[in-house]
């Protein structure tokens, strides 16, 4: 599509966009649940297009920013306890800790590397037999999938040195928590993530809530094109799960992912920053696969996080927007930040911050 | 939360592993989470997996909405 | 910008970012500067030595030390000279330092002593002392290259940050971010099959056409480290002047797209190592193009946008969908990311 085309088809939507919002007696707020989107969004530069009564704000589909601070502590004390080499996403490096985030680990003389596939991880893991090789393993359903693949060939392959700390979680359990909140009127569902889970199990935001959601891609023309269709179900109170996002994502998702992640890994309570304990929300490895579980063979003593009181992640984590935050572009930047809000490239803070919505 | 791009699947390199092709840009991916996919096919591929396989016609369908809203905007501007 | 509290250097302070801004500014300007160091030139023009020379220095410490189209010592030879071009200076002489590690292949340096040399042949410059030093292992990364170079001005223009004006056009002299790209894809810990080189070149046959804009020229900067909005952003905070991008008048490679959109790495903040940012004067925005005509260096050159009194201090860029958003500086380490 040329980009003639592009810029007309969007100001298209953004005209109904606008049309839909001025038809509504309310404020619309609409939560972006992944934040793929949020980093869409902005780099697109969509929200030039939205009127003043539409607001979109984060959710918690930020796996670095949900991430509680003492899992940077612990891979860092496991790093240090047991001489091992932490393998990370590049997302991850720079998320404060108590102690200073794994880039201030690495300057010390620690041992991080960067990846792009956890296959690579593996690889490291080999290249460095028998020195413990931990994997953090940050991410939603889109890339839990992929660990599991991995540590399933570890096994095969009788990697013995390579381990996974997990930090990973599961997308229904916030979601279901926050749709009860009253001034949120519909959700920009993750499109990845629902690739492997599927558009059909988010029923529930209509059933028990009321509220619409739309399964949407990541171009932006996808972007707008959902987030019309959810303010039109908004404005109008008729709330539906629509998967706009057809051409990737099937009703029932993928099945082999889904038996992977079955077969390697189980539901266990996980802590989110700003929401706390959510019971079943995260994922452990089980069975035979629980011999690359860091947490259990690499164990230490890791002293509960402190954070800084008045950091505000949490509330923006749940649909604050980063001005009601006092640190905000002040003590908190991207290059010196507070809270992981500001760290991730799609934390919203970070967002707002370098595409100027101060 | 999770990046991932359309790669085109160029060749079938071994057991469950093929390498795909964007722009140029080629990687070898693990191929376990869609065994359906069949050479020339379109993956969603994150951190080196294949996650799905791209619907082409329902990407068609979705372009061919684009361009009937860009005609429509253009026409309307015309007015 | 807030004041450097790091108590110990981070990688991030290299980057070219804001952190490297702090560095600079709190802790090396307070103690050396006596007049010529404040401006932060990348290569300074001297006075009272007779002709005006132009003086620049570099150090180069990238991993890998052999990259797509290029190694450590040939991006050494032209990134010293690309500072002196931006300087509106022919590169003539080189210095050369090395500090290599103990251990190091000599069949790598002896490749890298050859990229070197046909480099500054290319570059037009001779290379006239030098110093070698070795350390043990563990001591540096397999080698640092240090160049300094010395540069002849020969033309009147003297591009600088106060000549830009609201109006002025900016052109960059072809696609970006090849060199940061094709360095990242090439990264060990990755597997990646590509074409994409870096585009490390000497500029100076660029500026050279370009100074027959005369004083229609009115700024020159190579955008390196931070990429092509590093360098966007200086420009801004130079002047306090707005900075206005077109997204779809960006030149970019369809490798860097696939790469960007891959590794999730904003192209706009890749480095390039033989390309330049050019601010001319409005109205003479196809003279310049046509000047670059025909010099491969300048291949897809274009027009990208302009000095504007809106957002002061501000680069905005108008998306390919339409939107407006802020061009941030980029700030330390580039990273990829999966999420």
């Amino acid at each position: 599509m040329n980009a003639g085309n592009e810029s007309r088809a969007a100001a298209a939507l953004a005209r109904d966009i606008k049309e839909l919002c001025g038809k509504a007696s309310f404020p619309l707020r609409i939560m972006e649940v992944c934040g793929t989107h949020t980093m869409a969004i902005h780099a697109a530069g969509l929200k030039s297009f939205f009127p003043p009564n539409l607001q979109l704000v984060s959710g918690p589909g930020c796996p670095v920013c949900v991430t509680e601070k003492n899992f940077i502590d612990q891979a860092v004390l496991i790093a240090k306890e047991y001489d091992a080499c932490l393998v990370t996403f590049g997302d991850l490096v720079r998320v404060p800790g108590s102690f200073g985030s794994l880039a201030t680990f690495r300057s010390e003389g620690g041992r991080v590397r960067v990846v792009y596939s956890p296959m690579d991880a593996m690889g490291i893991a080999s290249e460095l037999s028998p020195r413990p090789t931990v994997f953090l393993g940050i991410g939603f359903e889109t890339t839990v999938p992929t660990i599991a693949a991995t540590i399933k060939t570890a096994m095969t392959m009788g990697i013995d040195n390579f381990f996974v700390l997990s930090a990973f979680k599961t997308i229904h359990p916030p979601l279901k928590i926050l749709a009860a909140k009253k001034d949120l009127n519909g959700f920009l569902l993750p499109g990845h993530v629902s690739a492997i889970i599927g558009s059909d199990c988010y029923h529930y935001l209509v059933d028990d809530f009321g509220k619409p959601g739309v399964v949407a891609g990541f171009e932006p023309l996808d972007i707008l094109l959902a987030i019309q269709d959810i303010l039109r179900m908004a404005v109008f109170s008729t709330p539906q799960i629509i998967n706009d996002y057809k051409r990737v994502v099937r009703g029932n998702g993928n099945a082999a992912a889904l038996a992977m992640t079955g077969e390697v890994f189980e539901a266990c309570d996980a802590s989110w920053r700003g929401l706390g304990v959510i019971r079943g929300s995260g994922l452990t490895l089980k069975g035979p696969y629980s011999m690359f579980d860091a947490n259990t063979h690499l164990p230490v003593d890791t002293p509960p996080a402190q954070d800084d009181p008045r950091c505000r992640c949490a509330a923006v984590l749940t649909g604050s927007t980063p001005d009601t935050c006092g640190l905000f572009g002040k003590e908190c930047i991207p290059d010196d930040p507070v809270g992981p809000c500001m760290v991730s490239s799609e934390g919203t803070c970070a967002a707002y911050y370098k595409y100027g919505e101060r | 939360m999770c990046l991932a791009v359309p790669m085109k699947l160029i060749e079938i390199t071994g057991e469950g592993t093929g390498k795909v092709d964007s722009g140029g840009v080629r990687t070898d991916v693990v191929l376990s989470m869609v065994p359906q996919a069949g050479l020339g096919d379109y993956l969603i591929i994150h951190a080196g997996f294949g996650i799905e396989v791209l619907d082409e016609e329902e990407a068609h369908i979705r372009l061919d909405l684009f361009r009937e809203l860009a005609e429509a905007y253009r026409a309307q501007d015309e007015l | 910008m807030a004041r450097n509290t790091a108590t110990k250097i981070q990688l991030g302070h290299g980057g070219g970012g804001r952190m490297s801004g702090r560095l600079i500014r709190d802790l090396i300007l307070p103690r050396l500067d006596r007049g010529y160091l404040g401006s932060l030139p990348d290569s300074v023009v001297l006075s009272g030595l007779g002709d005006s020379i132009a003086y620049t220095t570099d150090s180069y410490v990238v991993s890998p030390i052999f990259f797509p189209g290029g190694n450590i010592g040939s991006l050494a030879v032209h990134g010293t000279c690309n500072d002196l071009a931006c300087s509106a200076a022919r590169p003539v002489f080189l210095s050369l330092g090395l500090i290599l590690e103990e251990g190091f292949p000599m069949d790598q340096l002896e490749t890298i002593l050859h990229s070197i040399a046909e480099a500054a042949d290319s570059a037009g410059v001779e290379i006239v002392t030098g110093d070698t030093k070795v350390v043990p292992k563990g001591s540096a990364d397999k080698i640092f290259i240090n160049t300094s170079g010395i540069g002849k001005i020969e033309s009147p223009v003297r591009p600088s940050p106060g000549r830009i004006s609201v109006g002025d056009r900016i052109i960059v002299s072809g696609s970006v971010g090849n060199h940061g790209m094709a360095v990242m894809l090439s990264r060990a810990e990755f597997s990646f099959d590509f074409e994409l080189k870096s585009d490390s070149a000497s500029v100076w046959p660029v500026v050279e056409r370009l100074l027959e804009l005369g004083p229609g020229l009115k700024f020159l900067r190579d955008p390196t480290r931070g990429g092509l909005a590093a360098t966007l952003n200086e420009i801004a905070s130079l002047t306090g002047y707005g900075i206005a991008i077109d997204e779809s008048a960006i030149p970019l490679d369809k490798s860097v797209v696939a790469a960007s959109e891959i590794l999730g790495i904003d192209p706009l903040q890749a480095a390039n190592e033989g390309k330049i940012v050019a601010v001319v004067e409005m109205g003479m925005d196809q003279v310049a193009l046509d000047l670059m005509e025909g010099c491969w260096q300048a291949r897809g050159a274009a027009v990208i946008g302009g000095v504007t009194r809106e957002h002061p201090s501000r680069v905005v860029l108008t998306t390919r969908v339409g939107g407006s958003r802020v061009v941030a500086e980029p700030s330390g380490e580039l990273l990829p990311r999966i999420c």
